[in-house]
C-alpha cells in the first residue's frame, strides 16, 4: 500500500505507535490485512481514539479489504464496531476463502478497465442513500465513497 | 506466473508484519484471533507434543480443522506431511487458506516435495538456506518460512536459518550476471528465481520465521534479522499464559524496534514454555525435506 502511494507521488509513514500521529498526515490509509489484527493492535497501542477522531474530523482516508470492515457501520454477523463511520454494512470472506479469491478488471469510478484483485475479500451487502458506490461486481457494491472516505473491498495496489 | 500463483502470493502479502499461530481446538484458534493472530495453524498436536509423543505424525483429522474454519474469521492453515500429495488434496477438498508442506510431520516422500504448482490452494514450505527456498517456490510454494528446529522453544537454528538465508540473497544480489549460472549450479536452484533474487535482492514470495520463537524478545530478534512475519508453534500454548503471551508477541512483531515496548511487553507473561536444546534433541526435524 504504501508503495502504491509512494509511486503516485506521496510521501508515505507507517503508523505503529502514538509518536507516529505526531507527524505531519493529510491521508490516512487504511490496508489490507486481518481486521480483527489491526483493529486490536490499534486499541492495545492506544492509536485507536486518536485516529477514530480524525477521521471524524474529515481527514482523507483511503482504505482497501481489512480497511473498509474497519470503517463500516456493520459488520454482518459480528457485533464488533470497529470505526464506523462509514454507514454501510459488510459481509467479511463474502466471495469464500482462499479459493475464491480472484482478479478482475472493471469500471472504479467512471474509468474502465481496473484491476482489481480480491484477496478473501469482504463484499458491500447495504449501503446508505447518501454513499456513492465506485465499483461493483456482479451487481454488488466493491467500492464507495462518502465525503472523506474512500473504500475499496478489492486491492488496487497488488495490480501494480 | 499464473493467476493462482499470483493471488496465492498476494495472501501471503496481506499476512506481512503478522504472527502465525499453532492451535489444537476451536477455543485455542479464538484465543489466537482475539490475540492479533494474523491466521492460525490447525494441527492435532503441537510440535513439541509430537516431539514427546514420538511415532508418525500425520495431518490432522479434517473434522477437527473444519471446527477450527468455523470458529474464525482470519485464515487457517494446515499441515501436511512432505511429498504427501493426497493429504494436499483433502486439504484442499475442505478449503484450507494455506497449507504447509511441513518437516514437522513424518515425511512421506524422503527425497521428493510436492508439485505444488498442480494445486489451486497456496503451499508454505520451511527451508534452512536459499537454495532450499528456491527449490521450494520453484515447486509452486507461494511463500517461505524458515525452519528452525520446531517443538524446542531455542531459537538458534530459526536464526542460523534465517541468517543463513539473507546471507546468501545479498551475495546473489552482488554477483556479476554471468556469475549467475554457477550459483544456480551451486545453490541447485531453478536460474530465473536465482535471476530475480540477483535483481530484487530478495525472495520472490513472503518469508516468515519459524521453529523455536517462545518469547516477545524471540520475535523481535527475528524481525530485526529480516523476517516479514513469524509463526509461533508450541510457545504459546505451552506457556504460563496464552493469551497474554499472544498479544505481546503481536505487539513485539509490529513494534520491534521500539526497546521500552518490547521491555514492558516482556514483563510477567508468567512461565516460558520449559523447552529442551536444539543440539540435546534425537529428532532433527529441519534434516526431513532437503
Amino acid at each position: 500500500m504504501a508503495a502504491y502511494w509512494r509511486l503516485k507521488g506521496a510521501e508515505t509513514f507507517e503508523i505503529r505507535q502514538k509518536s507516529d500521529l505526531e507527524r505531519n498526515i493529510d491521508m490516512l490509509a487504511l490496508p489490507g490485512g486481518e481486521s480483527t489484527v489491526q483493529g486490536k493492535l490499534m486499541k492495545d497501542l492506544g492509536l485507536f481514539e486518536p485516529l477514530k477522531k480524525r477521521i471524524e474530523d474529515g481527514i482523507a482516508v483511503f482504505a482497501t479489504c481489512a480497511g473498509l470492515i474497519l470503517l463500516a457501520e456493520r459488520i454482518e454477523g459480528d457485533d464488533t464496531v470497529w470505526f464506523g463511520s462509514l454507514p454501510v454494512t459488510v459481509k467479511r470472506n463474502a466471495y469464500g476463502r482462499q479459493l475464491g479469491s480472484f482478479k478482475t478488471t472493471g469500471m472504479f469510478d467512471g474509468k474502465p478497465g481496473v484491476p482489481m484483485t480480491f484477496i478473501r475479500a469482504p463484499a458491500i451487502t447495504s449501503v446508505s442513500p447518501d454513499v456513492e458506490i465506485l465499483s461493483s461486481f456482479n451487481g454488488i457494491p466493491t467500492a464507495v465513497r462518502r465525503r472523506n472516505i474512500t473504500a475499496l473491498a478489492w486491492h488496487p495496489e497488488l495490480a501494480v | 506466473m499464473d493467476n493462482r500463483q499470483e493471488l496465492n502470493r498476494n495472501l501471503a502479502q496481506m499476512l506481512k508484519g503478522g504472527v502465525i499461530m499453532d492451535v489444537t481446538t476451536p477455543e485455542q484458534a479464538r484465543i489466537a484471533e482475539a490475540a492479533g493472530a494474523c491466521a492460525v495453524m490447525a494441527l492435532e498436536r503441537i510440535p513439541a507434543d509430537i516431539r514427546a509423543a514420538g511415532g508418525v505424525s500425520r495431518m490432522s483429522d479434517p473434522a477437527m480443522i473444519k471446527g477450527i474454519q468455523e470458529a474464525v474469521s482470519i485464515p487457517v492453515m494446515a499441515k501436511c506431511r512432505i511429498g504427501h500429495i493426497a493429504e494436499a488434496r483433502i486439504l484442499e477438498a475442505i478449503e484450507i487458506d494455506y497449507i504447509d508442506e511441513s518437516e514437522v510431520l513424518s515425511p512421506a516422500d524422503d527425497t521428493r516435495h510436492i508439485d505444488k504448482t498442480k494445486f489451486a490452494v497456496p503451499f508454505v514450505c520451511g527451508a534452512r538456506d536459499l537454495g532450499e527456498a528456491l527449490r521450494r517456490i520453484g515447486e509452486g510454494a507461494t511463500m517461505i518460512r524458515t525452519k528452525g528446529e520446531p517443538g524446542t522453544g531455542d531459537v538458534v537454528q530459526a536464526v542460523r536459518h534465517m541468517r543463513k538465508m539473507l546471507s546468501e540473497i545479498r551475495r546473489v544480489a552482488s554477483l556479476r550476471e554471468d556469475e549467475l549460472y554457477e550459483a544456480a549450479k551451486e545453490l541447485a536452484a531453478p536460474l530465473d528465481l536465482v535471476k530475480y533474487v540477483h535483481d530484487n535482492a530478495k525472495l520472490p514470495v513472503v518469508n516468515f520465521a519459524a521453529g523455536g520463537v517462545a518469547t516477545p524478545a524471540d520475535a523481535a530478534l527475528m524481525m530485526e534479522l529480516g523476517a516479514e512475519g513469524v509463526f509461533v508453534g508450541s510457545g504459546i500454548f505451552k506457556s504460563g499464559d496464552p493469551a497474554k503471551r499472544a498479544a505481546a508477541i503481536v505487539q513485539a512483531v509490529t513494534n520491534w524496534q521500539d526497546a521500552k515496548l518490547l521491555a514492558k511487553l516482556s514483563e510477567n507473561l508468567g512461565s516460558a514454555m520449559v523447552g529442551i536444546n536444539a543440539d540435546e534433541i534425537e529428532t532433527i526435524m529441519e534434516e526431513r525435506g532437503k
